[in-house]
C-alpha cells in the first residue's frame, strides 16, 4: 500500500487499566485515526489488561514507564490518578507527546469540548477535568451565556460499580476541580460540586442535577432554548447525553436534570460516567491532532 | 456493666429537624447545656455535616466556621465533634474544624462505600483530630457488608466505626446481628445511632450494647431526621436503669432538653407520625421527610405512595432531585388515572 494514500494515524497509549482506561480502550480500538499501541497500568491482575491481552493490543504492568519504553507514541490518555498524573506530565511535555489527563489533577488547560475546545488548539496537556464536569458545565454555560449567574452547583449521582478505586481516592481532588470549573468554564461567580455513590442494584444512570442560581426576573424561553442547543452540541459525541428535567424556575435559580447513558463499551450502560469522560478524550485527541 | 460514651448529635442531626436553621445562639446555648450535664462529645453543624449547606439539600442559616466556633466557645469538658460526607466536605472544611478546636471528626459515607472515606479519615488524623469511620443507613445492606466495611474503616485508621441505622427501619435482633458481625471484624470500638421511625431506637440501643457497642448517639427531645434520633435524656435515664456506665447527669440532661426545647419552641418535637412509619417501613432515609412532605404537597401526590416509591428506587442519603422526580411522575399518573 503506497505510504503516500494511507491517512495519517497517531500511536496511542492508554495508561490506568481501571474502568475508564478500560473503556477507552474500546473506543480507541474501533477508531481508525488511531493506532492503539500500548495498555499500560500497575496492577497485574486488572480486568483491564486482561481484556487488552484479549484483544491483541500490547500491554505492561510498568505503569506510565511504558509509555517511554515504547518510544513511538504520539498521544496519552492518563486515566490513573491524580498524583501519578502529575508526577508523569512533564514527562510527557519533554517527549512530546500529547497528554489527554482523564485524572483530576488539572496541570494543563481544562477542556470541554462543546464550551472551549476551540482556543485551545496549541495545549500540550488537555485535562478533562472530571466526568460530572463533562456533563454538567455544558449546562451552566448554556445558562451563563444568556443569563447572569451568582453560582452554580451540581450533583453527580454515580452508581457504585462504576467508579473504581481511582476514583474513589479522589474524590476531594474531583469535587475542587469540578467545582472550579463551573466558574472558569462554566461561566458562574461561584461554583460547588456534590458526588453522591448510589449503591443501588440494578445500578443506576448516572445522572446530574444542575442548580443555576440567576435571580427571579430571567428569560426562561431564552434559557431553555440555549439549553437544548447545548444539549444537542454534546449529544454530537455523546449519544447518550439526556435531559430528564427541562430547566425551570424554583425561586431564584433555575434547574435542570441530565441522564447519560453510556455507550456499552466495556461497563453497561448505567456507567453513562465513564462513557463521556472516554468519549470526551477520543474527540479532543482526534481533533487537537488530527485536524 | 458497658462504659458508655455519650455523643449528642443535637446541633447536627437536629438540624433536619429544623430545616438547617440553627443560629449561632442556639448552638452556644445548646452546647454549653449538654457539656453542663457531662455529655462527652457534641456534634454540630448543617444535616449533612460541613461543606453541606447547598441548594441540593438545604442552606444553612449560618456558615459551617460560625456554627462550629459557637460550639467550641460554649465548652468547657466536651469534645465538639464535626461529620463530613466526601463529595460534600473537602480537606478545607476539616483543615477549618481542627483550626478551631473541633477534636473529633466523623467521616461519613453510605454504608457500602468505606473506601471513598480513606482520604478524609487519614487528613483528619493528619490534622490531630480523632476520627470515626460512619456508616450511613446500615440498616441497608447485610451484617456480612457492614463487617467488610467496618474493617476497611479500621485500616485507614479510624478510632471507632459508627453504625448509623438512619432510617429507622431494624428490630432489636437485627441491630444485634450487626454489631456482632462487626464486632467480629474489628479491634477498634463500635458506635451505634437509631432513628426512631418504629419506636425501636432507645431498645435498638440496649440490644447494641448488649452485644458490645460503647459509643451512643441521641439528640434532645428526638430531634433529627424522619421521627428523630434517640432522645437524649430518655436514653440517659435508660442507660442508668440498665446498669451501664454514663458520665451524663440525669437532672442535668433533662435541664438540657428544657433549654433547647425553649430555643427553638414553638418548633415541635418530633414524633411518630405515619409519614415516618412509612419511612421505616419502607428503608427510607429519614432526612427525607421535610422534601417528601413538600414535593407531596407541591406536585399532588400521596406521600406514602411517595415513600414506598423511594424504597423501591433505594434511594440513598442526599437525593433530593429523585423526590421531585417521582412526585412529579405520581402527580401524572393520578391526574391519567382520574
Amino acid at each position: 500500500m503506497s505510504s503516500l494514500a494511507a491517512p495519517k494515524r497517531a500511536r496511542a497509549a492508554i495508561v490506568g487499566s481501571g474502568n475508564i482506561g478500560t473503556d477507552l480502550m474500546y473506543k480507541l480500538r474501533r477508531n481508525p485515526r488511531f493506532e492503539l499501541a500500548l495498555v499500560a497500568g500497575v496492577d497485574p491482575a486488572s480486568e483491564g489488561l486482561a481484556r487488552a491481552l484479549e484483544l491483541g493490543i500490547a500491554t505492561s504492568t510498568d505503569g506510565a514507564e511504558a509509555v517511554f519504553e515504547d518510544g513511538r507514541i504520539d498521544v496519552v490518555f492518563d486515566a490513573t490518578s491524580a498524583k501519578v498524573h502529575a508526577a508523569y506530565a512533564p514527562r510527557y511535555a519533554d517527549a512530546g507527546i500529547l497528554a489527554i489527563d482523564l485524572t483530576p489533577a488539572k496541570v494543563g488547560k481544562s477542556v470541554v469540548p462543546s464550551v472551549n475546545l476551540d482556543g485551545n488548539e496549541k495545549a500540550t496537556n488537555i485535562n478533562l477535568i472530571s466526568c460530572a464536569a463533562q456533563a454538567t458545565v455544558p449546562m451552566v454555560r448554556a445558562v451563563t451565556r444568556v443569563a447572569a449567574a451568582s453560582y452554580a452547583e451540581i450533583v453527580a449521582t454515580v452508581s457504585s460499580r462504576s467508579i473504581g478505586p481511582g476514583t474513589r481516592q479522589n474524590l476531594e481532588e474531583f469535587t475542587h476541580t469540578t467545582s472550579n470549573a463551573l466558574a472558569e468554564i462554566g461561566g458562574a461567580d461561584r461554583g460547588k460540586s456534590l458526588v453522591i455513590v448510589n449503591p443501588a442494584d440494578p445500578p443506576i444512570i448516572m445522572r446530574n442535577t444542575v442548580y443555576v442560581v440567576v435571580g427571579k426576573d430571567v428569560d426562561m424561553d431564552a434559557i431553555r432554548k440555549s439549553v437544548l442547543e447545548m444539549v444537542a452540541s454534546v449529544q454530537r459525541y455523546v449519544p447518550g447525553y439526556t435531559l430528564l428535567v427541562e430547566p425551570f424556575l424554583r425561586g431564584d435559580h433555575v434547574m435542570i436534570g441530565l441522564e447519560v447513558v453510556g455507550a456499552g463499551d466495556y461497563l453497561p450502560s448505567y456507567a453513562g460516567n465513564l462513557d463521556i469522560i472516554t468519549a470526551v478524550a477520543v474527540a479532543v485527541a482526534e481533533k487537537r491532532l488530527l485536524h | 456493666m458497658a462504659d458508655i460514651t455519650f455523643v449528642d448529635v443535637t446541633l447536627r442531626d437536629g438540624n433536619h429537624t429544623y430545616g438547617h436553621r440553627f443560629t449561632p445562639e442556639i448552638v452556644r446555648r445548646t452546647a454549653a447545656a449538654l457539656d453542663a450535664a457531662g455529655v462527652d462529645i457534641i456534634e454540630v453543624g448543617h444535616g449533612d455535616g460541613l461543606g453541606g449547606s447547598t441548594l441540593h439539600v438545604g442552606q444553612a442559616a449560618a456558615s459551617d466556621e460560625e456554627l462550629v466556633a459557637a460550639a467550641v466557645s460554649a465548652v468547657k469538658h466536651a469534645k465538639v465533634a464535626i461529620l463530613m460526607l466526601p463529595g460534600f466536605g473537602v480537606f478545607k472544611d476539616l483543615e477549618m474544624a481542627a483550626r478551631l478546636g473541633v477534636k473529633v471528626a466523623r467521616i461519613a459515607c453510605h454504608c457500602t462505600e468505606a473506601d471513598t472515606t480513606e482520604q478524609h479519615l487519614r487528613r483528619a488524623r493528619e490534622l490531630g483530630m480523632f476520627t470515626v469511620g460512619y456508616l450511613v443507613s446500615a440498616g441497608m445492606t447485610s451484617a456480612e457488608r457492614l463487617a467488610e466495611e467496618a474493617a476497611k474503616l479500621e485500616s485507614y485508621g479510624a478510632g471507632y466505626v459508627n453504625l448509623a441505622e438512619s432510617q429507622g427501619h431494624l428490630v432489636p435482633a437485627e441491630v444485634a446481628e450487626r454489631v456482632r458481625a462487626v464486632r467480629k471484624a474489628v479491634s477498634i470500638p463500635i458506635g451505634f445511632h437509631p432513628h426512631n421511625n418504629l419506636g425501636l431506637a432507645v431498645g435498638n440501643i440496649l440490644a447494641a450494647i448488649d452485644e458490645g457497642a460503647s459509643y451512643i448517639d441521641g439528640s434532645l427531645k428526638g430531634f433529627g431526621g424522619g421521627a428523630g434520633n434517640a432522645q437524649t435524656e430518655v436514653v440517659v435515664a435508660a442507660l442508668k436503669r440498665a446498669g451501664h456506665e454514663v458520665r451524663t447527669d440525669l437532672f442535668g440532661i433533662l435541664d438540657a432538653a428544657q433549654t433547647f426545647h425553649a430555643l427553638v419552641a414553638p418548633h415541635p418535637m418530633p414524633v411518630i407520625d405515619n409519614d415516618s412509619i412509612m419511612m421505616g417501613y419502607a428503608n427510607v432515609y429519614g432526612g427525607y421527610v421535610l422534601p417528601v412532605k413538600r414535593a407531596a404537597a407541591e406536585y399532588g401526590c400521596d406521600p406514602r405512595d411517595l415513600i414506598l416509591r423511594l424504597g423501591e428506587r433505594k434511594v440513598v442519603a442526599a437525593q433530593e432531585d429523585v423526590v421531585v422526580e417521582e412526585a412529579k411522575r405520581l402527580s401524572q399518573e393520578r391526574r391519567k388515572a382520574a
